[in-house]
């Protein structure tokens, strides 16, 4: 049968369209909440589409990261209170042009830019993954090597503000990934006579963990007054939305592009992309005095690059299993428990999979607009619900789901200690997404590391023989050395 | 909590190193020169060189940056409770569920929460009885987790 119907079949399946409705719900709610954001959305879904067939449980995954990150947009632009920290970099913009009356254009522009901006992520993402695959169907152990240190020097240069506190972060994570049998020698390590530590530290609780726990701790000690929400009726948010595409095509494309690209770097996510994006737009447009008075160019165009940045993150996760942001570090961990490994050959054995993932990207992106409206309409009573009983029941859900992935209570301890553990190393500055990256990928750079050192009887140099592994070796060893070396040279030019 | 980054520095200088020492008993591949002791000695060598230059970063901004900063809220009785007891609300989930059973630790755990967060005890204690259930309902019945019955396994169904 043809891949691609056997890939309509299975997403129009009666149950996966049912549970993309309960994602979207979901993820509208988690996204429009201060302080849970997309990537504590995907956490949470995780012990649910566990029990779900594979493709179920990524439309789950799919559906709920995109209404999140559109409906982040949401409380930003009432409250002046980013739901998503995707919607940070435009929050006070958002909230001036609430100000001055315009909450319909606001919110109007947030919605159907992201959904304009998700459509282009994924015709890039349908575009590129093939290509990509193919090529990488020729990749041996030492061009995967390259490609994992590159994608994770790629994660430290783009996110840290001090690349020190990254690199330890990062290393961190990696000696996690060690931790278990799962080495290529198959040797114990670090396991100190414990059964439960010779499978490794648990992906899945540890990012349970990092991503929901620490919010619920963060929450806990900023736990304050209630959140105000005084707003008028909104009205028809899609009036205008034809003038805006008009007025502003340039910048929806630059932002979607930019987003994709960003969110196809290992590390950088929607955050990350919208604030470029939103700087970039500033930058260069015609009237950059506006910009900051409630201008909506720069929601145009960094709202349509966060969603992109969604799908990008897709390519380098589907084609390498390198996660593009830390959602798909998540969606990772899910494929291999569904034992959809990523990787070249996931497009060449079945086929229908990837086409199935690219269906459920645009259906995403397409309902995102009329359940983008209910949310927006039921915005208010959305703000309302108080956090206070939120969070304990986030807690009991987060330790149930946990205890559900092994059935075993190690594994909720694994999800306190990692929550602690993220809480107090963001609050002194250490990044959380290069941790992420090292222990989803410090087994495959490991296994490649060491098949590569074997093949070439322990000499270095055997690392750039072949022709693709020189040129991303090349790359790897460029981003590390070259910008101390030009910070170095300017300051001897500078003196 | 903010820690100087020397403190943290040092941390990791002992870590690595504590890592290193220890690899050097894995056994090696016999054939081969490198076994299971290398990427980890890597790593954890790695770790502690940037455990070095965190000291050293450390000490040179150490005029702007104390060896330990409390956060705001650690001066606030209410926000110092609530962070530990959600430690400690986790801590006791594990400790207790197997000998007294999910459904009332999921009860207790979700009432002590709420009412530390502030919410009024009548209503806290309705919630938590039905945020327990309608968890249990979820995971025990639809999903089949075998979430303990402890001390009511005489009444479970």
């Amino acid at each position: 049968m043809d891949p691609l119907l056997m890939a309509f079949g299975m997403v129009f399946d009666p149950y996966t369209l049912w549970v993309m409705l309960g994602a979207s719900l979901f993820g509208l709610f988690v996204g429009a909440v201060p302080g849970l954001t997309a990537t504590m959305a995907t956490a949470l879904l995780v012990p649910v589409t566990f029990f779900m067939p594979p493709i179920t449980a990524i439309a789950a995954i799919v559906t709920a990261t995109a209404m999140a990150i559109f409906s982040g947009d949401v409380p930003g632009c009432l409250l002046r209170m980013p739901g998503t920290p995707a919607s940070a970099a435009y929050t006070d913009e958002a909230y001036a042009m609430t100000r001055k009356g315009q909450a319909e254009l606001a919110l109007g522009a947030g919605l159907v830019f992201s959904a304009i901006g998700g459509l282009f992520g994924t015709a890039v993402l349908i575009v590129s993954a093939p290509m990509l695959a193919d090529f990488a169907l020729r990749f041996s152990s030492f061009e995967y090597f390259w490609l994992v240190l590159l994608g994770l020097t790629c994660a430290i240069v783009i996110t840290a503000e001090r690349p020190l506190k990254g690199v330890v972060s990062l290393l961190l994570g990696l000696m996690i990934a060690c931790v278990g049998l799962g080495n290529p020698a198959g040797f114990p390590r670090f396991t100190f006579g414990s059964t439960e530590l010779m499978g490794g530290i648990g992906m899945i609780p540890m990012m349970i963990g990092m991503f929901a726990v620490s919010e619920i701790l963060r929450y806990a000690v900023d736990a304050g007054g209630h959140i105000k929400v005084e707003m008028q009726p909104i009205g028809n948010v899609f009036r205008g939305m034809w003038e805006l595409t008009k007025k502003y095509p340039v910048q929806i494309l630059r932002g979607s592009a930019l987003g994709t690209l960003v969110g196809a770097l290992p590390g950088a996510g929607a955050d990350i992309a919208a604030w470029m994006s939103y700087a970039i737009s500033k930058k260069l447009s015609k009237e950059p005095e506006k910009f900051g008075t409630g201008h909506v160019e720069g929601i145009v165009e960094s709202g349509s690059a966060n969603n992109s940045a969604l799908a990008g993150a897709w390519i380098p996760a589907l084609v390498f299993g390198i996660p593009g942001d830390s959602i798909t570090a998540i969606v990772i961990g899910v494929l291999y428990m569904k034992n959809m490994n990523p990787g070249p050959t996931l497009f060449t054995q079945n086929p229908q999979n990837i086409y199935a993932v690219y269906l459920l990207f645009i259906i995403a992106n397409i309902i995102m607009v009329p359940l983008g409206f209910l949310c927006i309409k039921a915005a208010k009573r959305i703000l309302l619900v108080p956090r206070e009983i939120l969070m304990p029941i986030i807690l009991l859900f987060c330790i149930v789901g946990t205890f559900a992935i092994n059935n075993t209570p190690f594994d909720v301890g694994v999800m306190l200690a990692a929550g602690v553990i993220a809480y107090f190393l963001e609050q002194n500055g250490f990044p959380i997404a290069p941790a992420i990256l090292g222990v989803v990928l410090g087994g495959m750079l490991e296994e490649n590391f060491i098949t590569s050192m074997i093949k070439s009887d322990g000499q270095f140099i055997g690392f750039f023989t072949r022709p693709i592994a020189a040129t991303l070796g090349a790359l790897t060893l460029a981003a590390w050395f070259l910008p101390p070396v030009i910070r170095r040279l300017r300051s001897i030019a500078g003196a | 909590m903010k820690l100087n980054d020397a403190v943290f520095g040092a941390l990791f200088v002992l870590l690595g190193v504590v890592v290193v020492v220890h690899v050097q008993r894995f056994p090696s591949i016999p054939g081969q020169q490198v076994g299971p002791a290398l990427f980890p000695g890597l790593v954890s060598a790695g770790i502690a060189v940037c455990g070095l230059l965190l000291i050293v970063s450390g000490l040179r901004h150490r005029a702007s940056q104390p060896w330990f900063v409390p956060e705001p809220w650690t001066r606030s009785t209410r926000h110092v409770i609530a962070f530990l007891a959600v430690i400690a609300a986790t801590v006791a989930y594990i400790a207790l569920v197997d000998t007294i059973g999910f459904l009332i630790v999921g009860t207790v755990l979700l009432f002590a929460l709420f009412v530390l967060f502030g919410v009024r005890p009548t209503l806290a204690a309705i919630i938590a009885v039905i945020g327990t259930l309608c968890i249990w309902f979820a995971f025990y019945k639809l999903l089949r987790v075998p979430l303990p019955w402890g001390v009511l396994t005489r009444f479970a169904f």
